[in-house]
Formats: structure tokens, sequence, C-alpha cells
């Protein structure tokens, strides 16, 4: 300690340097692990923004300069509209189109839609990244010049008001995820129906009545188990019992209420959101069970007390006093289930929807499905398309997040008895 | 109840020895019914469980008097219009992406562990902690489409695009590294956490620099809680579907070559299922045969890891 060497330290002072350096770098190494986290966050946020908007070159069956003189098709009125679609359309189609309702009576922005998909009929060319549409733009010019000398370039925003309110379809310019939204919603709302009772009944069970006997041994190592399945045997489980077995339940035929064709078939929003169910049972248990363990036993024991039976004791206290922690549960179960893809593949949401589903007896798709479907297609236009769905299945887990959270906080204020 | 209570008092009986008994003997139908319930809805488990072995175990046995067992688990082809039915082009695949997937995420993992339990200031925890656990939430699809669009584009341009495969199984290995890793690191800071403060102290006393103090120290201390997580992250590894479906490629391939395209067991039987399929063939049943050994191998993986987690808890408590 003082400035005399000290015998004993001799060997200890020596390698002090090294030791304290080494112990620096590893540090540093350290931090580098952990802050690839951000990184790789960060990368991934950036890929996906990169892929949602950006140049694209878009080439007309017919140049609608021509068609309209160089006046904008959108400052056309109605009636010029309807004589530009009657002079250029095929007779056949519009026959077609005045069965469905008549031409005259449908608005302007009907009638624009309609002389693009009969008229137009506006492709793809060429689609490229925002990095490259910000610092590139030059090449992109020149190039979309010399490549597509009839194409249009313009700033495309895949992710735009127009593809979330349009149903699915097979054009890259006009398809939407509408169709898969509803989907999402729909077999959501049959998941957590089903789960957050039976998976909270469950867990009241065990820790408010289950005696240390083997049948609740069973049910808890069942739990803990299924917790670490891979969800994609939940998926063959599902396409076993719930498409296969039940299938004049999942299809409605029980009930008279199948789609016309659909009675034999049993991939259905019913049966996806069953599946989804099972898959989240596990984690509502568990959450549940230690938010019901962390209530003091004193409540129990003061509500019994008073003359309360067994379930008014759960019903009246502790699980009001539990809300909040219960639906901390039940968010990263939404969370969970909101994303899962795999089980929802071989549970059989269609590849391709022609209409929107309209209740839980109708063929789906959901949001992960369509970001798979269009991630795995070759056509780079549609790997834009994929991260415009990308960015609103995560802008959806966060609103329902935050919902749940202000629900949770809700529950917490009600159920604090101070 | 308090009606009952009311009433009694009411009606001016002496004392509580007198009502209390006649109350506890009132049948309750309803506090019955209210537990079968919940003992019905505790049941769900066991039948999801037996529902799990049954609907894979008698699928498979119809698969098994096709193809035998030895045939299955020994056979280097997997190509069933032809009738062969070999696992180990799949197990490979599951192998191979899943040993990348291990090489990315447990020593990154652990060693944000270390930072995180070890090292982390409030306000570091607070930036990186917040990170791990969004990561940890992002659907895999999403890396799915990262490995695709930026992994492999990555990977041709270092390795070169004729030796690197539009989809091959190190690029799927790596995403799902990254998917991997924020769950490695909450479970080894939890075990290092864990660790009694007056290790640490007795550690320092003794003149430890703080490298040595969480290397040599703490992280023995906390062994069988690191390796649980690692054990549950192979676990992980082996079920997760969606990267290597969309990143591994399709058709099976028995290879070592991570530049090349391989189907792993999970990426087949979505790419398979995923058609039409009659439910009378034997490929339908042999995605049941494949999904039966998936089952059994996360589950011994789980039931290890959390074997080793119980031991743990007996040495600390």
């Amino acid at each position: 300690m003082s400035g005399r060497p000290d015998p004993s330290r001799a060997g200890f002072d020596d390698r002090l340097d090294e030791r304290k350096a080494k112990a620096g770098r590893w540090k540093a190494a350290f931090l580098a692990a952990a802050s690839l986290a951000v990184v790789s966050l960060a990368v991934l946020v950036l890929s996906i923004v990169d892929d949602a908007f950006g140049y694209v070159v878009i080439r007309y069956a017919v140049n609608p300069a021509e068609l309209t003189d160089g006046r904008e098709l959108a400052e056309l009125t109605d009636g010029e509209l309807l004589e530009l679609l009657q002079a250029q359309a095929p007779a056949r189609r519009l026959r077609a189109l005045e069965r469905e309702a008549p031409l005259a009576g449908r608005g302007h922005d009907e009638l624009l839609s309609l002389i693009e998909a009969e008229i137009l009929k506006p492709e793809i060319a060429a689609a490229y990244s925002l990095a490259e549409s910000l610092f590139d733009k030059r090449r992109i010019v020149e190039e979309s010049k010399a490549e597509f000398p009839d194409g249009y370039l313009s700033f495309r925003s895949w992710l735009s008001p127009s593809f979330l309110g349009s149903s699915l379809n097979a054009k890259p310019l006009s398809t939407g995820v509408l169709t898969a939204i509803k989907g999402t919603f729909l077999t959501i709302l049959v998941a957590m129906a089903t789960a957050l009772p039976l998976g909270v009944a469950a867990a009241v069970w065990l820790e408010e009545y289950a005696r240390d006997n083997w049948l609740n041994r069973l049910i808890q190592a069942s739990i803990y188990n299924l917790a670490g399945v891979p969800s994609i045997v939940y998926g063959m489980l599902g396409l076993a019992v719930f498409v296969r077995l039940l299938a004049p339940l999942s299809s409605g035929a029980v009930f008279g209420l199948a789609a016309e064709g659909m009675e034999a078939n049993g991939r259905t929003v019913l049966a996806a959101g069953l599946t989804l169910a099972l898959l989240v049972l596990p984690v509502i248990v568990i959450s549940t069970q230690e938010a019901l363990k962390a209530i003091p036993s004193t409540l129990r024991a003061s509500s019994l007390a008073l003359g309360a039976t067994r379930w008014q004791t759960v019903w009246h206290h502790v699980l009001p006093a539990s809300a909040g922690r219960v639906m901390t549960g039940a968010v990263l179960a939404l969370s969970r289930a909101i994303g899962e893809t795999a089980p929802l593949v071989v549970v059989g949401a269609s590849t391709f929807l022609t209409q929107d589903p309209t209740g839980i007896f109708s063929p789906f798709t959901t949001l992960p499905i369509q970001i798979y479907q269009w991630t795995s297609r070759p056509q780079p236009e549609f790997r834009h398309l994929a991260a415009a769905a990308i960015i609103t299945l995560l802008g959806l887990m966060l609103i329902l997040n935050a919902f749940a959270i202000v629900a949770r906080q809700k529950a917490r204020a009600k159920g604090n008895p101070s | 109840m308090t009606q009952s209570l009311s009433k009694a008092a009411l009606r001016g009986r002496p004392g509580a020895s007198d009502w209390a008994p006649r109350l506890a003997r009132r049948p309750r139908p309803l506090e019955a019914l209210i537990q079968a319930g919940l003992l019905g809805a505790g049941a769900v488990s066991i039948l999801t469980a037996a529902g799990i072995m049954i609907t894979l175990g008698t699928e498979s046995l119809t698969f098994f008097k096709d193809v035998s067992l030895w045939e299955f688990l020994s056979g280097t082809v997997w190509q069933p219009s032809v009738g062969q039915f070999g696992i180990l082009p799949l197990l490979s695949a599951t192998l191979g992406t899943s040993l990348w997937a291990m090489a990315v995420a447990l020593p990154l993992g652990l060693a944000a562990a270390i930072y995180l339990a070890e090292y982390a200031s409030d306000k570091a925890r607070g930036i990186l902690k917040p990170a791990l656990e969004v990561l940890a939430g992002v659907p895999t699809v999403v890396y799915g489409y990262f490995a695709l669009t930026v992994v492999t584009p990555a990977l041709r341009a270092v390795f070169g695009g004729e030796r690197v495969e539009v989809y091959n199984t190190l690029s799927a290995g790596l995403a799902m590294g990254a998917l991997i890793l924020p769950l490695v690191a909450s479970l080894c800071e939890d075990a290092l956490s864990a660790v009694p403060r007056s290790l640490r102290e007795a550690a320092y006393a003794m003149g430890a620099t703080k490298l040595e103090t969480s290397v040599r120290v703490v992280l023995p201390a906390a062994f069988s809680g690191v390796a649980a997580a690692f054990i549950l992250a192979l676990s992980r590894a082996v079920g997760e579907t969606m990267i290597v479906a969309l990143a591994a490629g399709a058709g099976p391939k028995l290879t070592l070559n991570p530049f090349v395209a391989a189907e792993t067991m999970t990426g087949h039987i979505a790419r398979i299922s995923g058609g039409d399929l009659s439910y009378d063939s034997v490929d339908y049943k042999s995605l049941f045969a494949i999904a039966l050994l998936l089952f059994m191998m996360t589950l011994v993986l789980n039931l290890v890891s959390r074997r080793i987690v119980r031991l743990r808890q007996e040495v600390y408590e």
C-alpha cells in the first residue's frame, strides 16, 4: 500500500497491467456482442423499409397520354370517362360490367379504376429499392429510359391506403392485404376467445384447488412440456383433428352454415383459430399461475374467514387482484398468435383467395401467411409487397400491444385494493 | 352468504356455534359444478398432449406398415415419388441449420448475457434489454424474409455468387442464430444474476479483475443454468420452420456443404402439407412420421434442459 515495494506483491504487480488490459479487451467484446442485438434490429428494420418504398417503372398496354390528349385522367368528368371506357374497352367486357351494375351509375373513382383495369393495364417492368432511389437516381433514370422507352418512372410507396384497403388479387399493382387482415383478426378472435378462459380456468384449478396428486402433477407436466413443442407439430395436430376428424364441425356443415362447395373442407378460420388456441394455452396457463402465486395468502385467508366460499374468494378477490399480471400473459400469448405462421401453413391457409373471409367457417389467409407467400415468389415486385405487409403486421402487433397495455393498466388500477 | 348471515342475526340466534355448522353442511351444487369446470379446463392440456402423441403415433404406425422403421432411419434418399423414404437428408439439413444457428447464438448470446448481468449500467440495460425483447417478439416469418433479402445476398457477395446458391442452409442458419440470440441472452442472464453476490465479493477481495470474476467465478457457478439455456435454444432451432422454409430451399438433399440448398424436416412438412394432399397417401402419412421424430427430439431436449435447471435449484437452495 505504501511507497515501499512489498516483496509479497512482486509477482502480482508484474502481471497487473496485462490482466487489466485483457479485462478491458473482453469488456469491449462483451459490449459488442450485446450491441449486436441493437445492430441486427436496425438492419432488420432498414431492410424492410428499403423494400417498402422506391422507384418503379410502369408500362401500359395503351399510353395514357395518347388516351386523353395529354390531360390527366383524374381531371376528366364522369361523362368523359364513361365515353372513353365505352370507346376503348372490348364490347364483351362492357356487357359483363353492365350486368354487374349499370356503368352510368358508377362513381368517379370506380370509373377510373375500371379504365385502369380494362384499358391501361399497367404492369411493373422494374422496381428499385429505397436506397437505390435516394442515392442512385441518375442511374435509375438512365437505365429505365434505355431499357423501357415506353415506361413511366414514378416513386411508389408499396405501403399505401389502397394497399391496406384492397382485397387480395394476382396483380402486384392493385393487390392488398385487407383479406389477410380480416383473416388475422378472425383467427386471433377465435384463438383468444377459446384459450383465455380455458387457460385462466386451468391456472385457477392448479393454484387454488388442486391437491398434490398424480392427476394434477400430470396436468402440470403436460403444460410444461406442451410449452416446448415446436409450433409445426401443433399444425399437424390441427390438421389431423380439426381439419380432418372434425371437418363437419369446422366447415360449419353441422350447423348448415358451410360455404357452398365447402361442406367437406375443414380448412377454415375455426380450425386455424382452435389450433392457435392450443398453441398459446400453455403460455396463458403458466403466466396466470405466476400471477396467482404472487397474490398474498392473507387475501384468501381474510375472505375465507368472513365466510366466503372458495369460488367467491377466487372470483371476487384473487382474480381481480391479479388481473394486471394475467393481462400481461394474455398480451404475450396474443403477440405470439398473431405472428405464428407454420401451423397455419399446415392447417391450410389458402394460398389464393378471391373473397374476403366473412365468418369462422370461411377459408382464410393471414398476414404472416401472405408475407410467406409473397416472399417465396421469385419475381422481385412481390418482395416489395412482402415488405409492405411486414410493416403492416408489425404495426398491427404494436397497436394490439398498446391496447392490451392500456387494458392492463386499467385492470391494475381497479384490482389494487389500496 | 351475507344474506344468510343477516337473516341469522335478525332471528336473534344466540351464537356463531349455532349456525356455522349448518352453513358448512349446506350443499353447494354451483361450487361443485365450477370446480368440475376448472378441472376440465386443466384436463384440456392432458388431452392436447395425448392428442399430439395419438395422432402422430397412429398415422406413423400406418406409415411404418409401408416403410420399415430401419429404412426410414437409415435411408439416404427422400423421394416420395419413387417410394424412397430415408430421413437422413432431412435430418442432416435440420442439424446443419441448427448448428450454424448455435454457432452464432451461443457465443454471442452468452457474451451479451455476461455484459448485461455483470457490466451494464442501468442506462445501457435500458437500451439493450428492450432491443433484445423486440428482437425476440418479431415473427419468425420476418426472419425468413430477412435471410432471403439480406443474409443471402451478403453471403453471395462475400463468397461469390457461383459458389453460394440462392437458397442455402448457411443463410437460414445465420438468420436463425439472430432469432435465437435473444432467447439465449435472456436465459443466461437469469442464470448469471441468480449467482449469489457473496461469490463475486469474495473474488474481488482476492484481487480478481472483473473479467476474472465474471468468467472464472460467476460463469462456472451458473453453469447448469447456462447449459440448460443452450439445450433449450437447440430445441428451438430444431423446431423452427418459417426461416428454413423460405431460405434453406426445397428438395431434400444429403450434403454437408452449407452453400447449397437442402430441405429440413420442418421445411418439408410445411411445403408438402401446404399443397393438395390426399389423406390416404403415403406422402401424407410420412409427414406424421417426420413430425413424430421432431416431437421426440424436442421433447428429449426440453426434458434434459428442465432436469438440469432443477439440479441447479437443489444446489442453491
